[in-house]
């Protein structure tokens, strides 16, 4: 996983000004506490739940914990893209269902390839995300609106598309394994000595980088203690997971697309301009920012994320249904990337910071059922947890303005 | 780009052509005539203080000069050669910046992505917007061009949003700085700042014009406007009103010129 920028990196000067111990207090005081406030909330849904149920944390509720997570995730990545940029997908829900409604019917009705039905599928989000993406640009309508339409309109498409039975099997090999098939054991390990290795490389090609434009870089130290805490977590996780079925394949899709989509947003072009249009849209037009295609960007990327949600959902019941999409799962989204620091005024937002959002979400739902407790608990105890985690932002916030940070 | 020369308060009488000239330059809004043939000229490296009373035509001028307005009528010279300033591109690609009042940052960036937002070094084998940012040359660029501006910004990384009112015109100026231009126009750059930070912005102001630079530069203020200005312009519904070196003038023949208790001295 990229590294979340920590302060030691931020250096103001040349090698040798790197920020003192003092300054990084400070910016801690100051409100930048980055990814810290969702993992405390993290630790702690997890310690009570432990404390209330021991098999929470066990391999085998974490591997049921990464399935029942995989869908929230990518959508919550998508509502972090769209909403950093300033504007909001209303349809990813309804998106998330087409989709899925489509890759059952060219499989199961018309016995199309499975590699020309999942094209067709992304397609089809990508093509309804642009549209949309266009109508907001073009048209002028805000895409709360357009999105707000699309949002009825894609789940009539998908009612008409799965027909009068409301629901039709999926009983293609491929689809299944994609979210209920298990790494076996050297398989996991090998991706995990890739991983660190990758992100090894990485680090330190930032760093070579960095000294020769001679600004400020990270400490060797630091590097090693990084590199160092990715290889425990992702040895960890495989050791754990691996008393149990082993790594959940859908994992690698989930990170794979958090690694992406991070990259996109922090590292490239295109990144920068989903901030800075979200930040202050007319002077990044001013500034020659492609404004028009930040936006329809960002939508279309969404609508894609949602095609790839419900290949996820299809694969995870072995059919789709009328039901895919629907309920809470948009607003679960929306929970997981605002839990997870997204701003809802746009500007401000981190893929990483969303997947723990997500998380969160998953964790209290899989919590409650643990305990047995019915649905309507499990909504009640998301919106409590929604509104405090926006609550505690809003306070940091004010308080961030009022030290003049 | 011009070698910083030595700064003499003359009124232009110089071998070198004006960088900017303008002449006769006219605006009429329907019924409402903004500018009625208004001259201005700025060398490299000397300060222009435009000022006028409220409706004088100020900005309605560095509007045409920044081609968001279109004037009716008048000519426009860049280094004695007559140009078009039909659009804002057009006046960016001739070397002319525009710092507005409201500065347009992006508050939640960092001051390195502010000062080289909509023109960022990109690197690597993805075509446009998918280049990958070459955040470290920007960082070395934007410290340089900080330094030249002899700018105390505390961090580069951080948000913009947390620098006080004259860190962030430094920045404005300093993305001007960054794109080549050749000649600056900062529209009341000290309005809503405090002395301290005025200070700065005055600083600023001089050392763009010491590295060489054209500076227009409109204010309200007359201790403002003698601190940093080599020449004073007055504007005076829409048209000349006098035309001062500041070593040779007084606030009262100032405020004198534009209230009008003055005969108008079109003396360019």
């Amino acid at each position: 996983m990229q590294p979340v920028q920590a302060a030691a990196e931020l250096s103001a000067g040349h090698s040798s000004a790197r920020p003192s111990r003092r300054e990084q207090l400070r910016t801690v005081l100051a409100g930048d506490l980055g990814p810290v406030p969702v993992l405390v909330g993290l630790a702690g849904i997890w310690i009570f739940f432990q404390t209330q149920n021991a098999n929470f944390l066990t391999a085998r509720n974490l591997s049921n914990l990464i399935l029942q997570m995989a869908v929230v995730t990518v959508l919550a990545i998508a509502t972090v893209v769209v909403m950093t940029a300033g504007e909001i997908d209303l349809s990813l829900g309804s998106v998330t269902g087409v989709t899925s409604a489509l890759l059952g019917v060219l499989l199961t009705n018309d016995h199309w390839p499975v590699a020309a039905a999942l094209a067709a599928t992304f397609a089809l989000g990508l093509g309804i995300g642009a549209l949309q993406g266009a109508v907001t640009v073009f048209v002028g309508v805000p895409s709360f609106i357009v999105t707000l339409g699309g949002f009825l309109a894609w789940s009539g498409l998908q009612l008409s598309l799965i027909g009068a039975a409301g629901d039709l099997p999926v009983n293609n090999g491929t689809i299944a394994q994609i979210a209920n098939a298990y790494l076996a054991p050297s398989t996991a390990w090998a991706l995990a000595a890739g991983c660190v290795a990758f992100f090894a490389i990485v680090e330190l090609a930032r760093r070579r980088e960095r000294r020769g434009a001679a600004v400020g870089s990270i400490r060797p130290l630091v590097l090693v203690l990084r590199v160092c805490a990715v290889a425990a977590f992702a040895f960890g996780l495989v050791v754990f997971l691996n008393t149990n079925f082993g790594v959940p394949f859908v994992l690698l899709v989930f990170s794979g697309v958090a690694l992406v989509v991070g990259w996109l947003m922090r590292r490239t072009i295109f990144g920068r301009y989903i901030y800075a249009v979200g930040g202050n849209a007319e002077a990044s037009r001013r500034a020659g920012v492609p404004v028009a295609v930040v936006r329809i960007g960002v939508l279309a990327i969404s609508g894609l994320l949602a095609g790839l949600a419900g290949v996820i959902s299809t694969s995870n019941l072995y059919a789709t249904s009328a039901g895919v999409g629907g309920s809470i799962l948009l607003l679960e989204a929306i929970a997981a990337a605002v839990i997870g620091g997204t701003s809802l005024f746009g500007g401000r937002g981190r893929v990483y910071h969303a997947v723990l959002g997500a998380l969160v979400v998953a964790s209290v739902e899989n919590g409650l059922a643990l305990l047995g407790k019915p649905a309507s608990t499990e909504d009640m105890a998301t919106g409590v947890i929604l509104v405090l985690a926006v609550s505690l932002d809003a306070l940091n916030r004010r308080r961030r303005a009022a030290t003049g940070q | 780009m011009t070698p910083p020369m030595p700064l003499l308060a003359t009124s232009g009488k110089r071998d070198v052509p004006p960088f900017l000239r303008l002449r006769g330059v006219r605006k009429r809004f329907g019924g409402v005539v903004a500018l009625r043939g208004v001259d201005l000229s700025v060398h490299a490296g000397e300060v222009i203080a435009l000022v006028g009373d409220n409706g004088a035509g100020k900005s309605t001028l560095i509007k045409t000069i920044a081609g968001v307005l279109r004037a009716d009528d008048g000519d426009f010279f860049v280094d004695g050669n007559r140009v078009e300033l039909a659009t804002p591109h057009a006046a960016t690609s001739l070397g002319i910046a525009t710092v507005y009042q409201d500065l347009a940052l992006c508050d939640n960036l960092d001051v390195v992505a502010n000062l080289f937002l909509g023109g960022e070094m990109g690197r690597g084998p993805l075509p446009g917007l998918l280049r990958r940012l070459s955040d470290p040359e920007m960082e070395r660029e934007a410290r340089a061009t900080l330094t030249r501006l002899g700018a105390d910004v505390p961090s580069l990384r951080r948000p913009v949003a947390g620098l006080s009112g004259g860190q962030r015109q430094a920045v404005a100026v300093g993305r001007a700085l960054l794109w080549g231009s050749r000649l600056v126009i900062l529209d009341e750059p000290t309005a809503a700042l405090g002395v301290r930070q005025t200070a700065q912005v005055l600083e600023l102001v001089r050392r763009l014009a010491d590295h060489g630079q054209a500076v227009i530069f409109i204010s309200h203020s007359l201790p403002d406007v003698f601190a940093v200005a080599d020449r004073i312009c007055v504007l005076r519904l829409g048209s000349n009103a006098g035309d001062f070196a500041v070593r040779e003038t007084s606030s009262q023949e100032i405020v004198a010129a534009m209230t009008g208790s003055l005969p108008a001295a079109g003396a360019m």
